[in-house]
């Protein structure tokens, strides 16, 4: 039954490793771009499971139940680690849309998206 | 002095929040005129110059200052941990501070007559002030997501800025490379930071400070947080970045750059002095993790020094030279650190010639951190200079422009003696306290770092000798002296450059002895905050 | 890029202002319900989005002025940093929420325990949600505009 609760780190190590393969190994740079944002979905699941207790409830604190509101931080989810995530996911969206951006501007200098291919003047 | 005490309590978050509310007006006052909004930039950046001076002068003479934002006390009525975000002042930050100002305040001046000529131009002084924004918060912030959160400002904006000249494709690339190996290193950051806050429930460097023991998830964690913090500052393996995005950047955005790179190394010797300064900075040789940090911080060091040096002899770009000088001088200051961190675990309490040789090493290198700003920048503007006169950077069609350009030929020649360590500049002070230091704890560092030196010599003056000197060139007749700002600007930076170099004392005194003394002061850091728990 | 069908235009223009009035609920009851500035401002952008797949870029791009949207989104980080400021003039401390016991807007504390929710709480926080919020429509709906201007002149000039 304990074991249940380690499913989630699991899944983080699981997905770090696999976009950091992508990233390393693949030779397409849109390829690239999703291996990063598979290691920052692995890092935002990581910092929402840290908040996790046994047995709580939302952290909403004007429509709880009473018997919750009694033992006031005890039985509710941690939510700092919820507004970690929240400013994570963000900072993705950005770094996203630049990276996305660069890869339209290369692919009109260069015709190719090969990374092999894409050397600038290299002297 | 009401007034007076009233800024001096606020100023902390004014100096994060006039440049972002300046960054956010540029675009409104642009659509007026040009030159009001160069001048309105100046002017707000002067007026953070000046609060800067108001607050280091404060910290100076009172000791550590605490922010709190939103609040009155640092800790709430009825808690024992903070939980408000805070600003905390030592003499490390006061140090770190007046680095990138100045740096900020000579490269609006210097981009006045050199951006003149592209479009676009609202959008760079945007993201310029957006960049300096983010180093004053990286550098102020006693909060550690708070510190993560403008590291990836810092990323994005200077990611945008190096992609600045679009029509050149090798600029696109370089950003690239920028952008994917920069996001990766602070996602690893992201990932510590959240290990640290599930074993102690608390994101204020003090608190973790004062409950940290040595678990096996906190080895994990420093590991973690030096390597991300190394790769963004450009240490031996990880300085493929620094290389294309120094030299295919323009060079105003190569200037402000310097000092975003420069608040990640501050971020590392934040981590490894205050964060986890109980646990590694103890004495006696029977100590093993300050040791081996050490030992691995000086390898690096020496291995970004080869590479610097030796991989530049054979370019012939003239700005990826530079490039190359300024990645073996992030291997000096390294090296100086990891001295300092061998020197405290090697010495015993009746030997404390090591301590001794260990905290001189500190103080060479903390004031190498300001020398090499300055050196490194005046190469990068004189050869910002060049490509805006004669459109070129590579040595092999330059030639003979000493005739034309003669306040440049002289501006180069001051840096050149400065980076490699000649007496009249400043570059010797800061260089001579690193080969004394760490000649006492192993001799061959020190000569490594001094043969290194002259090599460095050596290859600026065959660059100086290929552009400036020689016959002239037929295509480059013709050539005109930049215009009036950018030689102030360069003229500013040589000045300083020249007064340090004359007086060092006054500068290692007032400014370095506080910043060593801060890092090494942990005890002080977490009791202002936790009020001697 | 060319327009979609009249099926897919028809639909899509009943659905955007119920997309809308959606998003907008969600910033505006950012400190009582799950949701805030960047939530629901990713919401009204994807409804605005959904406006621009529909109808191509280009006649997006003819009937509102981009010029006029930065400027827009100016105001929204404007108003972030404004009301920061506001609360170092009229609270004594910077980000200090000067309106939650004494000030004019959103000024009633709620008591402690289990209450119903009560719109009019928690001082400065909605005017922060709000201020987000139009940035991050105006930001995220020039992103895409743009991307998607720059690949159909390109399908435009082969």
């Amino acid at each position: 039954m304990t074991m249940m609760y380690n499913i989630p780190f699991i899944a983080v190590v699981t997905m770090i490793f696999i976009g950091l393969y992508a990233v390393l190994f693949k030779r397409n740079l849109v390829k690239i771009v999703i291996g990063i944002s598979i290691i920052e979905s692995g890092v935002n699941l990581f910092l929402i499971t840290l908040g996790y207790r046994e047995g709580g409830v939302v952290p909403i604190f004007t429509s709880a139940p009473s018997e919750v509101v009694k033992n006031a931080p005890g039985s509710m989810v941690l939510p700092v680690p919820q507004a970690l995530t929240l400013t994570s996911i963000v900072i993705g969206v950005a770094v996203l849309a630049l990276m996305l951006s660069l890869i339209m501007h290369i692919y009109d200098h260069y015709g190719t998206l090969d990374v092999r291919k894409i050397r600038g003047s290299e002297e | 002095m009401n007034w007076f005490e009233l800024i001096t309590l606020h100023s902390p978050p004014l100096i994060v929040a006039v440049p972002l509310l300046t960054a956010f007006l540029t675009p409104l006052v642009s659509k007026i005129n040009d030159t009001i909004r160069n001048l309105f930039v100046l002017i707000m950046l002067g007026i953070t110059g000046l609060l800067i001076l108001i607050l280091g002068y404060d910290v100076l003479t009172n000791g550590i200052r605490v922010y709190v934002f939103g609040g009155g006390a640092p800790l709430p009525s009825g808690m024992n941990i903070p939980v408000r975000i805070m600003f905390e002042i030592d003499g490390m930050t006061i140090f770190m501070v007046i680095i990138t100002i100045i740096l900020a305040i000579i490269c609006i001046l210097y981009s006045w007559s050199f951006m003149k000529k592209e479009d676009g131009q609202d959008k760079f002084y945007t993201l310029i002030l957006l960049l300096v924004t983010s180093t004053f918060g990286m550098e102020l912030t006693g909060d550690l997501f708070n510190f993560f959160v403008f590291l990836e400002i810092s990323c994005i904006t200077s990611c945008a800025l190096i992609a600045f000249y679009v029509h050149k494709k090798e600029s696109l690339d370089a950003a690239f490379k920028y952008i994917v190996i920069s996001s990766i290193g602070a996602l690893f950051i992201l990932f510590a930071i959240g290990l640290l806050y599930a074993q102690y429930n608390a994101l204020n460097m003090a608190t973790i400070a004062n409950a940290i023991q040595f678990t096996f998830f906190d080895k994990i964690v420093l590991v973690l947080l030096i390597a991300g913090l190394a790769m963004k500052s450009g240490l031996a393996p990880m300085h493929m970045w620094l290389l294309d995005a120094y030299s295919r950047s323009p060079a105003s955005v190569t200037f402000i750059l310097i000092g975003a790179t420069l608040a990640g190394l501050y971020g590392g010797l934040r981590v490894i002095f205050t964060i986890y300064g109980n646990q590694l900075l103890n004495t006696g040789f029977t100590f093993y993790p300050g040791l081996i940090i050490g030992i691995i911080v000086t390898a690096l060091g020496v291995l970004s020094i080869f590479i610097g040096v030796f991989m530049a002899l054979k370019r012939s770009d003239f700005k990826k030279m530079i490039a190359y000088a300024a990645v073996a001088e992030i291997g000096y200051m390294f090296l100086a650190i990891g001295s300092y961190l061998i020197g405290l675990a090697l010495s015993a309490p009746d030997n404390p010639q090591m301590l001794i040789a260990g905290t001189y090493a500190l103080k060479g290198g903390l004031f190498h951190i300001l020398n090499d700003a300055l050196d490194i920048g005046l190469l990068f503007l004189v050869a910002g200079a060049v490509y805006y006169a004669t459109k070129q950077t590579s040595l092999n069609s330059l030639g003979g422009l000493a005739r034309n350009m003669k306040y440049t030929t002289i501006f180069f020649l001051i840096g050149l003696l400065a980076v490699s360590g000649m007496p009249p500049m400043n570059g010797f002070a800061s260089k001579l306290l690193i080969y004394q230091s760490t000649y006492q704890i192993s001799p061959i560092l020190s000569i490594i770092a001094i043969i290194c030196s002259i090599m460095l010599l050596a290859v600026f003056v065959k660059v100086f000798q290929s552009i400036f000197l020689g016959p002239e060139i037929p295509s480059l007749k013709d050539v005109k002296e930049v215009p009036k700002s950018m030689l102030a600007a360069m003229a500013l930076v040589a000045g300083i450059i020249i007064f340090i170099g004359l007086f060092p004392n006054i500068i290692i005194d007032n400014l370095v002895t506080p910043a060593a003394e801060a890092l090494q002061n942990t005890t002080g850091y977490i009791s202002t905050i936790l009020g001697g728990v | 890029m060319s327009q979609m069908s009249k099926i897919v235009r028809t639909q899509s223009n009943i659905i955007f202002p119920f997309i809308t009035i959606f998003g907008l609920y969600v910033i505006a009851h950012g400190h009582l319900t799950p949701g805030g500035g960047f939530q629901g401002g990713a919401v009204v952008a994807s409804g605005c989005i959904m406006l621009l797949v529909a109808y191509s870029s280009k006649w997006v791009l003819e009937k509102i002025n981009i010029n006029r949207l930065s400027v827009f989104e100016c105001f929204g980080a404007l108003g972030f940093i404004g009301t920061a400021f506001f609360g170092l003039i009229f609270g004594g401390w910077f980000f200090n929420n000067f309106l939650v016991r004494n000030g004019i807007l959103f000024n009633v504390v709620p008591e402690f325990g289990s209450t119903l929710s009560d719109f009019n709480t928690a001082g400065v926080l909605p005017l922060m949600n709000f201020a987000v919020g139009i940035k991050v429509i105006a930001g995220l709906f020039v992103i895409v505009l743009v991307m998607g201007l720059a690949s159909s002149a390109k399908e435009w000039k082969q």
